[in-house]
């Protein structure tokens, strides 16, 4: 287990050198020059020169990298050029609400996808498993932005029962959060819910097809034992293994939803510094998420041991 | 009173093209203690018949199309699910062929032989772990206490059939039905675990149901025999008179099959031909196409079980006249 946890740790590190080496690249790629941005319209090339130089932008290229990665090795991930505060204050006032908005949508994934998938495959080709499935279809196909405008037409505008946008925190207020996220949550959970409804209902298939639900039963075992203790922690294997992917989606999701529902996360404070060439906040920004996200796999490597002796014990 | 009475069981499969008998008229009954052998070559309908007792066959695609069984003075065929529950285990325990796949991975072998006894008696965590300890110990595991805590994929297949067999038992069945229980092991561990069955039958006075494909098997263990040939049964003896008096021609075929040491053959004997598929049998006794002693006759009308001698049954036109 603790060989596990090293090893994961370890392989994270090229990932994170990879991902700040192309954040660093791609933005400088990218056409625009950030102190055209932030000097406005109005400036002269004067200033803007000034300006540059100030930033340090008329360094070669690689001096430039290589006093990024200094600042990263003593932890600091620079400041923003746009908002004038440090990349990592920025971030820590964001990716709360980013990472609270993609985990409850994770919950409504995997209540609606892991119990659609189960039933479904429970009562595999009835009339239950077709909607189940046909369901799980329409969540895949249609766009979470679109759904998100219908749910805004429907809940917010028609029947007034939520609010169509603004921003509760959580910890202002647990119920007001849970009510302004609502909508966002779900719109952004349903395409994950659809894909994971599907892999669990072929997952469970698989499972009781399996000799040992047989031995179960002929142990005389309830229903219940054999389905949620047997097949269904058989099942969750292939399982995890998805959710560990529906995390990183639900993070990208998180953008377009974010602005949708004007909710002040990662994803619109991403989108902003990109536009402005922000180059210090979106090289960062990305840096942490990243780093969220390899945090998350790791999480799922490690429920892997849990779930399976098999790993537990290689 | 038998302990089990199979009346004119026939099982049938929805397939493809329609459905189909994997099993047909059978019937046979078992005494407390008796030891009874099913033999047949694979697909022949063993199986099937053993998992329509326990009511394990997936229905859809299975049903039970004809027929009752009956356990304990208790009609089995028609109950539910909900219903078969407490027969399976205390009742009947079964044990399977793969024991490499029969286990849950997932679980360690106490847990799952101690989930068996909770499902049907109500006893204290401690006792519990005691009566699995000493189902192991039973069972000829070493060291039992300190493999509880194991998990399946951390022993050989013959200690997972040993803890297959601990947990079938561990509520004490008055029957349990092995089926294959030795195919998939190596020789030296099928002479352990048959030695193992019958040491537990004469300890809890079980009767045992054995269905192999392995005449050997059948001669170590069983008092009493049922040949069975594509879903139905041809001959049924006392293990004994199998050996010396086959009286169908596919017994006496499958006999033949058996390897032996003191005759010098110059290769090994086998049946002509294969099973035929349940959805494609010929008209009248299945065996004809295969039979060396079948006649235009055998094709008209699907014989018979018929008695020769009391205790003796066998389902042959011929099989007087072919055993004189």
């Amino acid at each position: 287990m603790i060989r596990l946890a090293t090893r994961s740790l370890l392989s994270a590190i090229p990932v994170l050198l990879i991902v700040s080496l192309i954040s660093f690249g791609l933005m400088r790629l990218i056409p625009g020059d950030p102190a055209a941005a932030i000097a406005g319209i109005s400036a002269t090339p004067a200033q803007i020169a000034q300006l540059r130089q100030d930033l340090g932008l008329d360094e070669p290229l690689l001096f430039q990298l290589l006093q990024y990665y200094k600042g990263l090795f003593q932890g600091d991930f620079g400041r923003s050029l746009l908002l004038g505060k440090g990349v990592l204050a920025a971030t820590a006032e964001r990716l709360p609400v980013t990472i609270g908005l993609s985990l409850y949508a994770m919950i409504f994934t995997l209540i609606i996808g892991i119990g659609c998938g189960i039933i479904a495959a429970l009562r595999q080709n009835s009339w239950v498993d077709q909607a189940a499935m046909m369901f799980a279809m329409i969540g895949i196909s249609v766009p979470n932005f679109f759904l998100g405008l219908l749910m805004i037409i429907l809940f917010a505008v028609k029947l007034g029962w939520l609010p169509s946008g603004g921003y509760i925190p959580f910890t202002e207020n647990p119920w007001g959060w849970l009510q302004s996220t609502a909508m966002p949550a779900f719109s952004l959970a349903l395409l994950q819910a659809g894909l994971l409804a599907r892999i669990t209902r072929s997952s469970m298939l698989e499972v009781l097809r399996q000799d040992y639900i047989r031995t179960a039963r002929a142990k005389g075992l309830p229903g219940r034992v054999v389905i949620f203790k047997h097949a269904l922690s058989n099942a969750l294997i292939p399982i995890v293994t998805v959710v560990g992917i529906i995390v990183s989606l639900l993070l990208s999701g998180a953008v377009v939803t974010e602005s949708l529902f004007s909710l002040p996360g990662m994803g619109l404070l991403l989108t902003q510094a990109v536009l402005n060439r922000d180059y210090p906040m979106v090289q960062g920004g990305l840096l942490l998420v990243t780093g969220f996200l390899v945090a998350v796999n790791i999480a799922v490597d490690m429920l892997y041991a849990v779930l399976d002796p098999r790993v537990r014990y290689d | 009173m038998s302990l089990l009475e199979v009346q004119d069981l026939t099982t049938a499969f929805m397939t493809g093209r329609g459905e189909v008998n994997a099993v047909e008229d059978v019937s046979f009954s078992l005494n407390e203690g008796e030891i009874l052998g099913i033999v047949g070559e694979s697909g022949s309908g063993k199986s099937v018949t053993a998992l329509s007792i326990m009511g394990l066959l997936p229905s859809p695609p299975a049903r039970i199309a004809a027929g009752q069984v009956r356990f304990a003075g208790q009609t089995l065929t028609g109950l539910s699910e909900r219903q078969m529950q407490p027969i399976r285990g205390p009742g009947i325990g079964m044990i399977f062929q793969e024991p490499m796949t029969s286990l849950n991975p997932v679980f360690s072998i106490g847990d799952q032989i101690m989930e068996t006894i909770r499902a049907h008696e109500r006893l204290p965590q401690a006792q519990l772990r005691a009566r699995a300890v000493a189902m192991l110990d039973k069972v000829g595991i070493p060291a039992a206490a300190r493999r509880l805590d194991d998990y399946p994929h951390q022993m050989s297949g013959g200690q997972r059939q040993r803890v297959m067999i601990a947990m079938a038992l561990a509520c004490r069945p008055r029957l349990l039905i092995a089926d294959e229980p030795t195919t998939a092991l190596d020789v030296t561990i099928q002479a352990q675990i048959l030695d193992l069955l019958m040491d537990l039958r004469d300890e809890f006075g079980m009767a045992i149901i054995i269905i192999t494909h392995n005449m050997g098997v059948i001669a170590e263990t069983a008092d009493r025999v049922l040949v069975m040939y594509a879903g139905r049964v041809i001959e049924e003896a006392p293990a004994a008179r199998i050996f010396d008096h086959p009286r169908h021609p596919y017994t006496r075929g499958l006999l033949e099959c058996v390897p032996s040491l003191t005759e010098d053959r110059a290769r090994l004997v086998a049946i002509p031909g294969t099973l035929p598929e349940p959805a494609r049998r010929p008209a009248g006794c299945r065996f004809a196409p295969r039979c060396a002693h079948a006649e235009p006759s055998c094709t008209q009308a699907v014989p018979a079980l018929e008695s020769l001698e009391p205790s003796h049954t066998a389902a042959c036109f011929r099989a007087r006249e072919l055993s004189r």
